[in-house]
């Protein structure tokens, strides 16, 4: 069935008019000329008032969110290079000194230290390396899983996308701590076992919104036009059709990767994630949960930067939502 | 119901609207009209200057294109401009002697449906899909007249058999959905009829339609208006709808009034090289097919409009006094004093000729 | 090789219909007849007009020559060879040469393309058409054969008018070197002005390129101006085919003459008197179509035939044919009698 120009509203499934009216032959001309009178931009209002709802696109909200997870990127980075964290080094005459103190070898612990007399901001330097990093890898696994099989279900339709679908309702009822408690008893924690536990609870988000991206993409003109030309399904999906998805993928991967870190962090609490030596986030916190009363930072920063990046992701996902959705309404 | 008529293409309607045409202050008044908007790129004036006269009785049709400010101008008449991008900057809209920019916005907003009606482009997104027809119809005789939830059924069933809904009984409570792109016209056109206004402003009503339909649709409403002794302003692209019913034209471009008057004497004499444009890009239905003379270029960009002449980028009468000088609305020499057009070559444009 | 002679596009008793399921189960529970039974031929360099209105089945028709939909039964026939009885290499082969412009400019065109890639989409599905390094100038020489600027290539869609995009559209169809293109309604989404141009700019490409064309249209004045040759169609069934002259002059089916006369025209004051019809009622449910003939339920002439008997595609006049019982055939006709009851 012809369809009219799809409203790019993501992650809901796109508009269907054709499909609504049962008199009229789907494939004439009162879908098209529907079509052909709403695409005549609106007569006289010009394509770029369509974002008057917005001052502006939301770049503002961009900017700063972008510059906060740059900013943990970096610390990721090269803060364990500047702030040497060993493991087993444990120094008992400095332990639960609160933030600000003077060490004995000179420097300042910044946010304290810890049980042990490990300095708490070095921790949180590891910690954010750890936690990127698998928040980026489990990104990407859940990413090439969830987008294809969004792309299958969404193109093929039919028997395909009704297995993959249930396949996607059967993950989701699945709760995930059940999930990693299974598969770290089994396999024991490690880094890449989190990984692998939240690329398969999170690939579910990523194959939805695909799916429905490619069942609004499909029906639209050009894909039509690029199968006269001769092309083949391959060609359609990967080349005509996927490109289109990107910007609603990105997005979702933001809000996702929040998602995940957050995750991570509470596997690692739960001690069902990164192993104690490894000091995620998660696992930093978990270490300060006993002395809260006496010395609540060891919990509490860790957790106040976890909570200000997610935040930010969240932000930096919706602003990215805003910035794409009127300019895909606008052709 | 309706067969083959008889009926001599041509203007009976204008005949019995001449009569109606009385000497009186007229039903709808604008002067200067202004309406911008505020977008990312800049400050688009999308209508700009417009003034125009509506007798009672009378049926206006505005042409024009995308860009023309057309449907922007019957917005602000009904106050429906939206807000906050787009203001009414400048100018007068005074229905029956009040100027209705001069009260607040409420004061219009009580107006539309008694007095003020519109009917718009694609019924299926002017509709409320949640609700029957019947209620949408009926709701608005319990809001203005006060009728109770009956009464207002039974008019909303005798509304939609008057405009030709067959069975009307039984369609009262479908949705939207269920009736076919036609008989949603003529929904629409029942809820803006429902209360008798005395000024319906028709959007680009039969666009969306086939050409069979949009006969039936501009028959119906020929006789609702004569019944009703309605005032009505036509907004179309189609030069042919308009030589149906209208009395007089209003052509616009990027804005601004270019040509109006009478719509014999307008067809006929095409003062403005946009009009006599127009009439020269359709493809005819009898006689000769000849190659079709375009208009040169592109719709206008209202962001970049030129100085001077805004048409002046696609016009082949162009000189150097149309860049710098912008043409203002005047009778054309030689003709009735209600036909002006906004050109500095008038003349020369009529001695062109018509085309065929 | 067919001779020039012969059709070069033929469609025999093609039938296309569309599955209505149910919501729950997905079983069929009707079909809508989309396209009953089309048959005509469309000879090289000839410009066929195919008119109709909603549910009228002429888009579904173009989809189904063009391979997007599959028919249920009947044969498409091109340069002598039906196209669903070929597979493969030469499937692919033979529907480059059938090339198609779309109605929306503003759908029709990948978005994150760049009109260069847009155009050159068709040599990347079919290599050796055009050889890599001659991309570039074979686009820019599309661009100026459609009238738009040739360093323009590299900018995208939206930075486009609408009559430009279609224009767009149009290189993007001829890239392929097609001999017969389908016209989907090619200017009814464009302002009169801009419609002007377009439909010049095709006809200017056929007599360039010898191209043939199927041209869908619902607005008859445009087709009048394209088309050599005009065929009718209503609920999915052709009503009356002829010559352009023959159709608009002295049109035989009751559902052509009511659509001629519901045609507004610019200036009814000089043209001769028509004979206003209006037709009553809505076209019919394409699912379940009336018995007979499909355009008894608005006919003013409609009589018990009409309901059991469906009147055939018969040539009454010299190449004009028509469907219907009662054909209103023009008064110098020696052969009017064919009809009568």
């Amino acid at each position: 069935m012809r369809m009219d120009r799809a409203t790019e509203r993501m992650p809901h499934i796109a508009d269907d008019r054709a499909a609504v009216d049962p008199v009229v032959d789907p494939a004439d001309r009162s879908a098209g000329s529907t079509r052909s009178a709403a695409t005549r931009p609106a007569d006289d209002m010009p394509p770029a008032a369509e974002g008057r709802r917005r001052g502006r696109p939301g770049g503002v909200r961009i900017v700063c969110s972008l510059l906060v997870v740059a900013s943990y990127v970096v610390a990721a980075v090269i803060g364990p290079v500047l702030l040497k964290y060993d493991p087993v080094a444990t120094d008992l005459s400095v332990r639960l000194k609160p933030p600000g103190t003077r060490l004995p070898d000179g420097s300042i612990a910044v946010f304290g230290t810890d049980q042990v007399g490990q300095d708490v901001l070095a921790q949180m330097a590891q910690g954010a390396r750890v936690s990127i990093t698998v928040g980026v890898a489990t990104l990407v696994l859940a990413g090439l899983i969830g987008v294809s099989f969004g792309l299958l279900a969404g193109y093929f339709g039919g028997w395909l996308d009704a297995v993959l679908m249930r396949l996607a309702d059967i993950q989701l009822t699945f709760p995930s701590i059940l999930l990693a408690i299974f598969i770290a008893s089994i396999l024991g924690p490690s880094v890449v076992n989190v990984v692998i536990v939240l690329a398969i609870s999170n690939w579910v988000t990523f194959a939805r919104v695909t799916r429905s991206q490619v069942l609004g993409i499909k029906r639209r003109d050009f894909v039509d036009a690029t199968r006269t030309l001769g092309a083949r399904t391959w060609h359609l999906v990967i080349r005509t059709i996927l490109p289109s998805c990107t910007a609603s993928i990105l997005v979702v991967a933001t809000v996702v990767l929040g998602h995940v870190i957050l995750a991570e962090a509470s596997l690692s609490f739960l001690g069902l994630g990164t192993p104690a030596s490894t000091p995620s986030w998660g696992v930093t916190i978990a270490n300060g949960r006993d002395y809260l009363s006496n010395a609540w930072w060891i919990s509490t920063i860790p957790g106040i930067g976890l909570a200000v990046l997610v935040i930010s992701f969240g932000v930096l996902g919706d602003a990215l939502r805003d910035r794409f959705d009127p300019r895909m309404k606008s052709l | 119901m309706d067969n083959a008529r008889d009926n001599a293409m041509g203007n009976a309607s204008t005949a019995a609207a001449a009569d109606c045409v009385v000497a009186t202050r007229p039903l709808l008044s604008v002067r200067d009209l202004t309406v911008q908007f505020r977008t990312r790129a800049g400050t688009i004036t999308a209508v700009d200057g417009v003034s125009f006269d509506l007798a009672e009785g009378e049926t206006l049709a505005v042409l024009g294109e995308t860009g023309s400010g057309k449907s922007v101008m019957a917005q602000a008449l009904m106050g429906l401009v939206p807000r906050p991008a787009g203001r009414v900057t400048g100018g007068q809209i005074v229905y029956d002697g009040t100027d209705l920019l001069s009260r607040p916005l409420s004061y219009t907003r009580k107006l539309c449906g008694t007095e003020l009606a519109m009917v718009f482009q694609d019924p299926l997104s002017s509709l409320n899909p949640v609700f029957r027809v019947g209620a949408q119809i009926g709701e608005l005789f319990r809001r203005h007249r006060g009728a109770s939830r009956a009464e207002a059924r039974r008019k909303a069933i005798e509304l939609m058999d008057r405009v030709g809904i067959p069975a009307a009984a039984r369609r009262v409570d479908d949705y939207p959905h269920q009736f076919s792109g036609g008989m949603r016209q003529r929904v629409m056109i029942a809820m803006a009829l429902a209360l008798r206004p005395r000024l319906l402003i028709a959007d680009e009503p039969t666009t969306a339609l086939d050409v069979t339909v949009q006969a039936q649709i501009m028959a119906l409403l020929a006789e609702l208006k004569a019944e009703h002794r309605m005032s009505l302003i036509l907004i179309t692209h189609d030069l042919g709808l308009v030589a149906g019913v209208a009395d007089r034209v209003m052509v616009m471009y990027a804005g601004r009034v270019v040509e109006t008057g009478g719509l014999r004497e307008v067809y006929e004499t095409l003062a403005h090289p946009y009009t006599r444009g127009l009439m020269a890009s359709i493809p005819a239905l009898q006689g000769q097919r000849e190659r079709l003379t375009p208009i040169a270029g592109s719709p206008p960009d209202l962001l970049r409009l030129p100085g001077g002449c805004s048409f002046q980028p696609r016009c082949r009468f162009a000189t150097d006094i149309c860049r710098i000088r912008r043409p203002e609305l005047a009778p054309v020499p030689g003709r009735p004093e209600s036909h002006r057009a906004a050109c500095h070559h008038v003349e020369e444009v009529i001695a062109h000729g018509v085309p065929g | 090789m067919a001779s020039q002679g012969d059709p070069l596009l033929s469609v025999r008793d093609l039938h296309t219909s569309f599955p209505i399921r149910s919501a729950l189960l997905r079983r069929e529970v009707g079909r809508v007849q989309a396209v009953s039974g089309v048959s005509f031929d469309l000879r090289p360099g000839r410009t066929l007009g195919l008119v109709g209105e909603s549910g009228s089945g002429k888009t579904t028709l173009a989809r189904t020559i063009i391979g997007l939909e599959r028919p249920e039964s009947g044969q498409v026939l091109f340069d002598g060879r039906d196209l669903f009885a070929m597979s493969g290499a030469e499937l692919r082969r033979t529907r480059r040469q059938i090339q198609m412009i779309f109605q929306d400019p503003y759908s029709s065109l990948n978005p994150r393309l760049t009109v260069e890639q847009i155009i050159s989409e068709a040599w990347v599905i079919h290599p050796g058409v055009v050889p890599r390094n001659r991309w570039s100038a074979e686009v820019k020489d599309l661009l100026a054969r459609v009238g738009l600027n040739p360093d323009h290539a590299d900018r995208y869609p939206h930075q486009f008018s609408g009559g430009q995009r279609q224009r767009i559209g149009i290189a993007r169809a001829l890239a392929l070197r097609p001999r017969l293109v389908i016209c989907d309604e090619p200017v009814s989404a464009l302002d009169v002005s801009v419609q002007a141009q377009v439909l010049n700019l095709l006809i200017d490409l056929q007599a360039d390129l010898g191209l043939t064309y199927l041209f869908i249209s619902h607005d008859l004045s445009v087709v009048r101006h394209v088309s050599d040759e005009v065929a009718v169609m209503y609920l999915g069934k052709i009503v009356e085919t002829g010559t352009v002259d023959q159709i608009f002059a002295t049109p035989v089916h009751p559902y052509t003459q009511a659509l001629l006369s519901a045609v507004p025209v610019p200036r009814p004051w000089d043209a001769p008197p028509r004979q206003q019809i209006v037709l009553a009622g809505d076209i019919p449910s394409p699912v379940s179509p009336p018995s007979g003939c499909r355009f008894r339920t608005r006919c003013w002439k409609a009589q018990p035939r009409c309901a059991e008997d469906e009147p055939a595609l018969t040539d009454r006049l010299a190449d004009h044919r028509s469907a219907c019982h009662f054909p209103e055939l023009p008064a110098h006709t020696a052969t009017a009698s064919a009809a009568r009851p």
